[in-house]
């Protein structure tokens, strides 16, 4: 197949995918026609062209995912999707896409499979926790908290600086696991961060009395968390009809995918990004270009649990509770189905990824089990198959497409023309 | 200079693991456990030795999936992830043939129960072997010159099918299985009893293993499959028919898993859709703490974390106790793979498989 008949099949495609989205919902597929539109637009639109001119798409698509908790009540239901997603599902879809984009880092661009990642989903969600709920009875500290009464006990600190230090501690908590482990090759690499994302629940679970303390609260978990304010108006509750506690937590996760997405990729094309790449090409030959492959690895280690971190703490500050079960492998293998299925490297394809499959996983599923009920008058329950389609997610797309959806060029470069992966270091004289 | 004191900073780590801090943190961690053994060996005597028979009956069935793990890894460098799914879905299999096929229940005589679970052995090894052979022909060797991770990816997607298979057919909760082995005392030792299905467990893991090791060891067969681990390349110039080799090896793997299957039903008495992940990192952890490819040091490795385990758990004095086991388990595994990747019997390659 030449380069004139590939793109021709690829307009096929799109038409086609376009037609399939237009029967399931036309909204959605007017979404997809502006975005595949800016995507064929992009080289005609000249290097220089003004700002404001390249800024029209993107704010485009900005406005109709800000004004979505007004409308998507009164749009009508998908095809066999059923309704649109709940505003609090969309949440939830933003909290994982930025956890994605976290692992994405670590998998993505540094090319260092973590199994773990649940790790620090957990370690961001207990430290949000610890800090704003009654956990810790015997002291009364309160700062900046919004909503609490002042006599409540506990400590309670402002859910946004709380965001910082979980991501802070979070990606202290990576550094510390990379730091003996990022040795290794890349299949045992994946072994021992899942053999710490499965110690780290563990802990959780045992920690009601570690050493005679109360650290976890055991299997029943830490509940409630305090939720966000801001100017004084608790998440929880709202101000009035417009701001509704559901549209500020989604308004306000869209802010954090924002930052993340921003901070994505600009670290991509920084020295540290383009290090990373450099490293998942060819160890071996980024050594010999002066990269310090541990103290590389390592940033990417830390960064990718920053996030993880940050997601987690608001997820908990959302959810309003924390608990063990909630860091199962089940969790790690989720968002890195995520990861593969969009395109591992691109921060748009996982951003697709994660939201399509946390939607899925939310709402989706049950739709989709419903409708074939009715229409088919089967007794399916379609949820209770959910880790089997994950499953196959990850192994058609291995095998059909290994770049993902949305690949980024380069990735998709490495999957067909291969890579020289063998390893620099041998695993014991680092 | 920023950049000379960092590196010196990496050498002054590298320059201590140089300097036998790995050795002396293991040496004493051993001497560690050495010394609460004996305590709980002086204190106890009765309790640690029946723990010990238990430990050891334990790591036999840990060992034949373990050997799943190795075989495996030794051909193809691929952590079969859905190996441990293998191994439920295995038990799955000889619990529905045994248990609604034939019959065999708690009231069987004893002839029925010879002939039963001999035929449930050959249906479940059959099975699993075959399960096996069908995965790798489907999800790993379209994968085979891809990167080193696609096949990994795949193989974890690969075990959350299974186990989702598993999940349909057992359903969330742990199924209990009937006790066809005899539950009488062997013998006692201080008031603990040894029983008969844990005898008959352990005795029938040792002619299979025996029968692996001349597989491997003395045939055509098993010279194609050293051969092919080896070299790839050089093991087909030479005329041996590498994906067949490779799934024969998946077969073994398979029927291995298929012979712990049942046996671990048979002996724990309940099964669940999910003791596959727990049950395989587990026995992943005795490969590896063997040295992964090993196949004497997968059966070593198992019986030292079956022993781990019971003690962890059955011993009275400042034993941990179950809630911690696997992270006990995990954190051999992390240390092991960190200071000893060739494992305790494995031999030191560049490349520390």
């Amino acid at each position: 197949m030449d380069d004139k008949q590939r793109r021709q099949a690829n307009v096929v495609l799109k038409v086609l995918l376009v037609a399939v989205v237009a029967y399931i919902s036309w909204p959605l597929a007017l979404l997809v026609i502006v975005l595949f539109g800016a995507n064929y637009l992009d080289p005609y639109i000249p290097e220089r062209a003004s700002p404001a001119r390249r800024a029209i798409i993107p704010t485009i698509i900005l406005i109709v995912v800000i004004t979505y908790p007004f409308y998507n009540a009164s749009l009508a239901d998908m095809r066999l999707f059923g309704a649109y997603p709940d505003v609090n599902t969309a949440v939830i879809m933003g909290v994982y896409v930025i956890m994605a984009i976290g692992l994405n880092i670590v998998v993505g661009y540094a090319g260092l499979l973590d199994l773990g990642y649940v790790a620090f989903y957990a370690m961001g969600a207990y430290t949000c926790a610890w800090f704003a709920s009654v956990q810790f009875a015997n002291h009364n500290i309160h700062f900046g908290d919004v909503g609490v009464s002042s006599t409540t006990p506990g400590i309670h600190i402002n859910i946004w600086v709380l965001l910082l230090i979980a991501g802070i501690l979070t990606a202290f908590i990576g550094i510390l696991i990379g730091l003996p482990t990022l040795r290794l090759r890349g299949d045992y690499l994946a072994i021992v961060t899942l053999g710490f994302g499965e110690i780290l629940p563990q802990v959780a679970n045992n920690g009601d009395s570690l050493g005679g303390f109360n650290v976890t609260n055991g299997p029943n978990g830490i509940t409630p968390i305090d939720a966000p304010g801001i100017f004084g108006t608790s998440f929880q509750t709202g101000s009035g009809a417009f701001f509704t506690g559901p549209r500020l937590y989604f308004w306000f996760v869209l802010i954090l995918v924002i930052i993340t997405v921003f901070c994505s990729l600009r670290l991509r094309d920084s020295r540290l990004g383009r290090a990373w790449i450099a490293i998942r090409e060819d160890e071996t030959a980024a050594a010999a270009m002066g990269i310090p492959l541990m103290r590389t690895k390592t940033w990417a280690y830390a960064t990718g649990a920053f996030f993880g971190g940050v997601a987690g703490a608001y997820f908990a500050s959302f959810k309003s509770s924390t608990f063990p079960n909630d860091f199962n492998f089940n969790i790690s293998a989720f968002i890195l189905s995520m990861v593969i299925l969009g395109g591992m490297g691109n921060v748009w394809g996982v951003m697709f990824g994660a939201a399509f499959l946390a939607y899925l996983n939310q709402e989706g599923l049950a739709n989709i089990g419903h409708s074939l009920n009715q229409t088919f008058g089967t007794h399916l329950e379609v949820p209770l198959y959910q880790f089997g389609i994950y499953g196959a997610i990850i192994v058609l797309v291995m095998l059909i497409r290994p770049e993902g959806l949305i690949p980024s060029a380069r990735r998709r470069a490495e999957f067909h023309e291969g890579v020289q992966d063998t390893p620099l270091y041998d695993t014991q004289h680092g | 200079m920023a950049t000379d004191a960092r590196r010196e900073n990496v050498s002054w780590i590298g320059g201590i693991r140089r300097a036998g801090l790995a050795p002396a943190v293991g040496t004493s961690l051993v001497v560690l456990l050495l010394l609460w053994l004996s305590v709980n060996l002086a204190k106890t005597p009765s309790d640690f030795a029946s723990v010990a028979l238990e430990g050891l009956t334990l790591g036999l069935v840990y060992g034949l999936i373990a050997l799943g793990y190795s075989l495996v890894y030794g051909i193809l460098e691929l952590i079969n992830f859905a190996h441990g799914d293998v191994f439920m879905l295995g038990s799955w299999a000889s619990f529905a043939f045994a248990a609604h096929q034939l019959n065999l229940g708690a009231d069987s005589s004893g002839f029925t129960v010879i002939w039963g679970l001999a035929l449930t052995l050959l249906v479940a090894m059959a099975f699993c072997g075959l399960l096996n052979v069908t995965i790798e022909r489907l999800a790993y060797r379209p994968l085979r010159n891809a990167p080193r991770l696609a096949p990994l990816i795949t193989a974890i997607g690969m075990s959350f099918i299974l186990q989702d298979i598993g999940l349909n057919r057992l359903g969330p909760a742990p199924v209990s299985v009937p006790n066809i082995l005899p539950t009488g005392a062997v013998f006692t030792i201080g008031g603990n009893e040894y029983r008969w299905s844990s005898l008959i467990v352990a005795l029938t893991t040792f002619p299979i293993l025996f029968v692996l090791i001349w597989l491997v060891q003395r045939t055509r067969q098993g010279k194609a499959m050293r051969a092919t681990a080896q070299d790839q390349e050089a093991a087909a110039m030479m005329g041996i028919n590498v994906n067949r080799t490779i799934s024969f090896t998946f077969l073994i793997a398979g029927a291995l898993a298929g012979v712990a299957g049942l046996l671990y039903a048979l002996y724990s008495t309940n099964i669940r859709y999910d003791q596959g992940f727990q049950l395989g990192l587990i026995a992943f952890t005795a490969a590896v703490l063997g040295g992964i490819g090993n196949l004497p040091g997968a059966v070593f490795g198992a019986i030292l974390i079956g022993l781990i385990q019971q003690f962890n758990e059955g011993l009275s004095w400042h034993a941990p106790s179950s809630q911690w086991t696997q992270s006990i388990v995990f954190a051999i595994l992390i240390l092991i793979l960190v200071f000893r990747p060739e494992g305790l019997l494995g031999e030191r390659t560049p490349e520390g498989g």
